[in-house]
């Protein structure tokens, strides 16, 4: 194993995980906060691809040259209509089941899952969509056979991805908007007869969990270029790998889990098998399950009675 | 009680903002299709639902706002369907009849039906089994799988690959193909079941993604995309085929019939009939046994259950594993009924579906489960036209249901006894 590639395959590691955490901030807020999986982040995620294809071209055929002022059109476009969804499918499906059985708001989820799958499928076709290259170039670093490198698009994934962060952290820690998420997570029944209204909490997340979706939705449509409808799937159980590897609930560990999980999966179809990558992400579910089930900075889980 | 006046401004204000939202999140999608780098015009399409859901709300506000409105919505609600109703001890008469006429009709049907409807009817009665299956999982014992499809397609390749490698027939594979399938549950249920109930669902809906990738490329043990064969049924060594091609007899030469190619699915559809009545008969005395009543107990207070002393880890297992060993049998038949097997037949939409009969049967109704397997296997054969909107319309029932009825159209009514016929 030469150190020049493996260097690599963690750089390439390192974008790919960042877009894991994005999305793995959904799952692990809202399963804080409510204590379910909410099936449909995955299909949040894959309508945010579209959204970004959409209005790329609708910004082009308006003829905006500047690359950069038409990537911030784009994302604020995105990141509107998904947190929109979020909104929406929690107020449908989820709010009506509050206090309902145990097994109802899953199988709800579940529906709505495959509700936005066949409806992007119907509304937009079955074929592989894409997108133009808007970014090109790459970072290089060490001698012309030996070297790392970093395209521009990963450098524009890490970077937005710590800024994103970054936002949420200030909101969640600084903000009272923030300290009124992080009651409601730690005792709904409580911070409610505080005052708190936690509907509208819980609504919150749903729309910043949407949001950090769209943001990975439009970096990785940069990134690949091309998308179908049935992207949701494996990236939303590989997020929600990373949200359980990192600690369900916890902000840090869901990034934290996006980024090992990242790499690993970078190192494995690097120099172990391509095929296999997406087994090699379950398997390190399983396993992350049955030795450490609270993660890497989770906390124990009690079962209140 | 708002004035009628105010309760029409109201009204108007949530469908203006419900009719806004729609528009929002429908109409980059529905609006906008994208057609290469270019998009194409539809917003006639987001208008037209946008239009749809403001009405809608209208009148659902509408109908708040008025005393007759809000008892009709309350009748409709989930909490008007709590509580249990307790059955008579001894059936109705009229019921008392259904089961042997159901049996008869079971048993003489095929033999007048056309190679089509028959091949449906069999497919149908699969999903009657899968269906069976998880309610054992999902229904009584309450435990979310979502990838039961990888049971089945254990179940599956186990005739195929059993018949390809070590030769063996269908008899023979059925039960060790159940044993296999249970088996994996085993294995994958032990170190999930211990935890809270949601991960279940999330490792199971990867556990029938990996299958199927597996499957899919291991080239050299399972042919990949180009699947697997699969041996037809026999009737003691007598083969269903023109020509004997597995060493035995054809069954029309054995018995000096005219050949029919009807024969072979004739056949598998009786096995079947009569596996999926002894599989309503089991699932009733299940739910009777005190492993049943444990399971149901389990899905309805965990905390309570183990506070009583039960294992919910084994009594989990039990109810996991026995889900899976069905969801094996009916891969048995599927195999033998197509001829052929490949890995998209496994893929997450069947796994949707079997859970879209057992939640739109009603959770735990054996009666329900029936019915919902063959309205949803037969309904999709009938109208071709809509097989588009197919996965839609079963995401949209699965919600509903669970906002208006998540214990099932059919309402579970619990056995009694009568103590004076006992004695």
């Amino acid at each position: 194993m030469e150190l020049h590639i493996f260097a690599q395959q963690l750089l390439n590691g390192l974008s790919l995980g960042a877009i894991y955490g994005l999305i793995a901030i959904g799952y692990t807020m809202v399963y804080g906060i409510i204590g379910m999986i909410n099936f449909a982040h995955g299909d949040v995620y894959m309508i945010s691809a579209y959204l970004t294809a959409i209005a790329m071209s609708v910004v082009f055929s308006f003829g905006v040259d500047s690359v950069p002022f038409a990537l911030l059109i784009i994302l604020a476009v995105a990141v509107l209509v998904t947190a929109a969804y979020g909104w929406v499918i929690e107020r449908i499906a989820y709010r009506p089941l509050r206090g309902s059985t145990r097994l109802a708001p899953l199988i709800s989820a579940i529906g709505m899952s495959l509700v936005l799958q066949s409806y992007v499928q119907v509304s937009q076709g079955a074929r592989n969509q894409g997108i133009p290259t808007l970014i090109k170039g790459s970072l290089r670093i060490g001698s012309d056979t030996k070297f790392v490198q970093m395209t521009h698009i990963q450098l524009l994934i890490v970077a937005v991805t710590v800024a994103a962060m970054g936002a949420l952290t200030f909101v969640i820690q600084r903000t009272s908007l923030g300290r009124q998420c992080r009651a409601t997570q730690q005792d709904r029944k409580m911070a409610g007869i505080l005052g708190i209204d936690t509907n509208r909490i819980i609504s919150t997340v749903f729309v910043i969990g949407a949001s950090m979706a769209a943001v990975a939705g439009v970096l990785v449509t940069l990134n690949y270029g091309s998308f179908d409808f049935s992207i949701d799937f494996i990236t939303g159980i590989k997020a929600f790998t990373a949200a359980v590897l990192g600690g369900i609930g916890s902000l840090p560990g869901a990034m934290l889990g996006g980024v090992i999980l990242g790499m690993s999966e970078a190192l494995f179809s690097g120099f172990v098998n391509t095929d296999y990558k997406d087994v090699f992400a379950f398997v390190l579910l399983v396993v992350v399950l049955i030795f450490r089930p609270s993660g890497l900075l989770g906390k124990a889980e009690f079962e209140k009675v | 009680m708002a004035k009628p006046a105010s309760a029409l401004t109201k009204s108007l204000l949530d469908a203006l903002f419900s009719g806004v939202l729609a528009l929002v999140v429908l109409g980059p999608i529905s609006g906008l299709v994208l057609n290469g780098y270019q998009v194409r015009n539809e917003m006639q399409r987001p208008l037209l639902l946008a239009a749809a859901v403001m009405v809608g709300r209208f009148l659902f506000s509408l109908a708040l706002a008025t005393e007759r409105g809000r008892s009709l919505l309350g009748a409709l609600s989930a909490r008007a369907q709590q509580g249990v109703t307790v059955a008579e001890a001894s059936p109705p008469r009229s019921l008392r009849l259904a089961t042997p006429l159901l049996l008869a009709a079971g048993l003489i049907l095929p033999f007048f039906l056309s190679k089509y409807f028959l091949t449906v009817l069999i497919l149908a009665m699969i999903y009657v089994l899968l269906g069976l299956g998880l309610n054992i999982v999902v229904g009584l014992a309450g435990l979310l799988d979502l990838g039961y499809v990888a049971f089945y397609a254990v179940g599956a390749y186990g005739l195929a690959l059993g018949s390809q490698y070590l030769h063996l027939g269908f008899w023979t594979a059925l039960p060790l193909a159940a044993l296999l399938a249970a088996a994996c549950g085993g294995l994958l249920g032990f170190p999930v079941l211990r935890m809270h109930g949601d991960y279940l669902a999330i490792v199971t809906l990867g556990f029938g993604e990996i299958i199927r990738l597996v499957l899919n490329n291991w080239l050299d043990f399972t042919g990949g995309p180009n699947g697997a064969s699969a041996p037809p049924p026999t009737l003691f060594g007598l083969e269903f085929s023109r020509a004997a091609k597995y060493g035995g007899t054809p069954f029309h030469e054995y018995f000096h019939l005219e050949y029919n190619p009807n024969y072979k699915f004739i056949f598998i559809f009786l096995i079947l009939f009569a596996v999926v009545s002894l599989m309503v008969l089991f699932v009733g005395r299940l739910k009777q046994m005190p492993m049943g009543r444990t399971w149901e107990a389990l899905r309805e207070d965990e905390i309570a259950c183990r506070s009583l002393g039960i294992n919910h880890v084994t009594v989990k297992l039990s109810a996991f594993m026995m889900g899976a060993m069905v969801g094996g049998v009916a891969g048995v038949f599927f195999a033998t009924y197509q001829g052929f097997i490949n890995p998209t037949s496994f893929s997450f939409f069947e796994s949707a579906l079997i859970l879209a009969i057992v939640v739109l049967g009603g959770l735990g109704s054996t009666v329900g489960i029936v019915l919902a397997a063959l309205v949803l296997t037969i309904l999709p054969e009938m109208l071709r036209d809509f097989a588009e909107y197919r996965v839609l319309i079963f995401g949209v029932a699965m919600v509903l249901m669970m906002i208006w009825r998540p214990r099932g159209l059919i309402r579970i009514k619990r056995r009694s006894f009568d103590l004076e016929g006992l004695r």
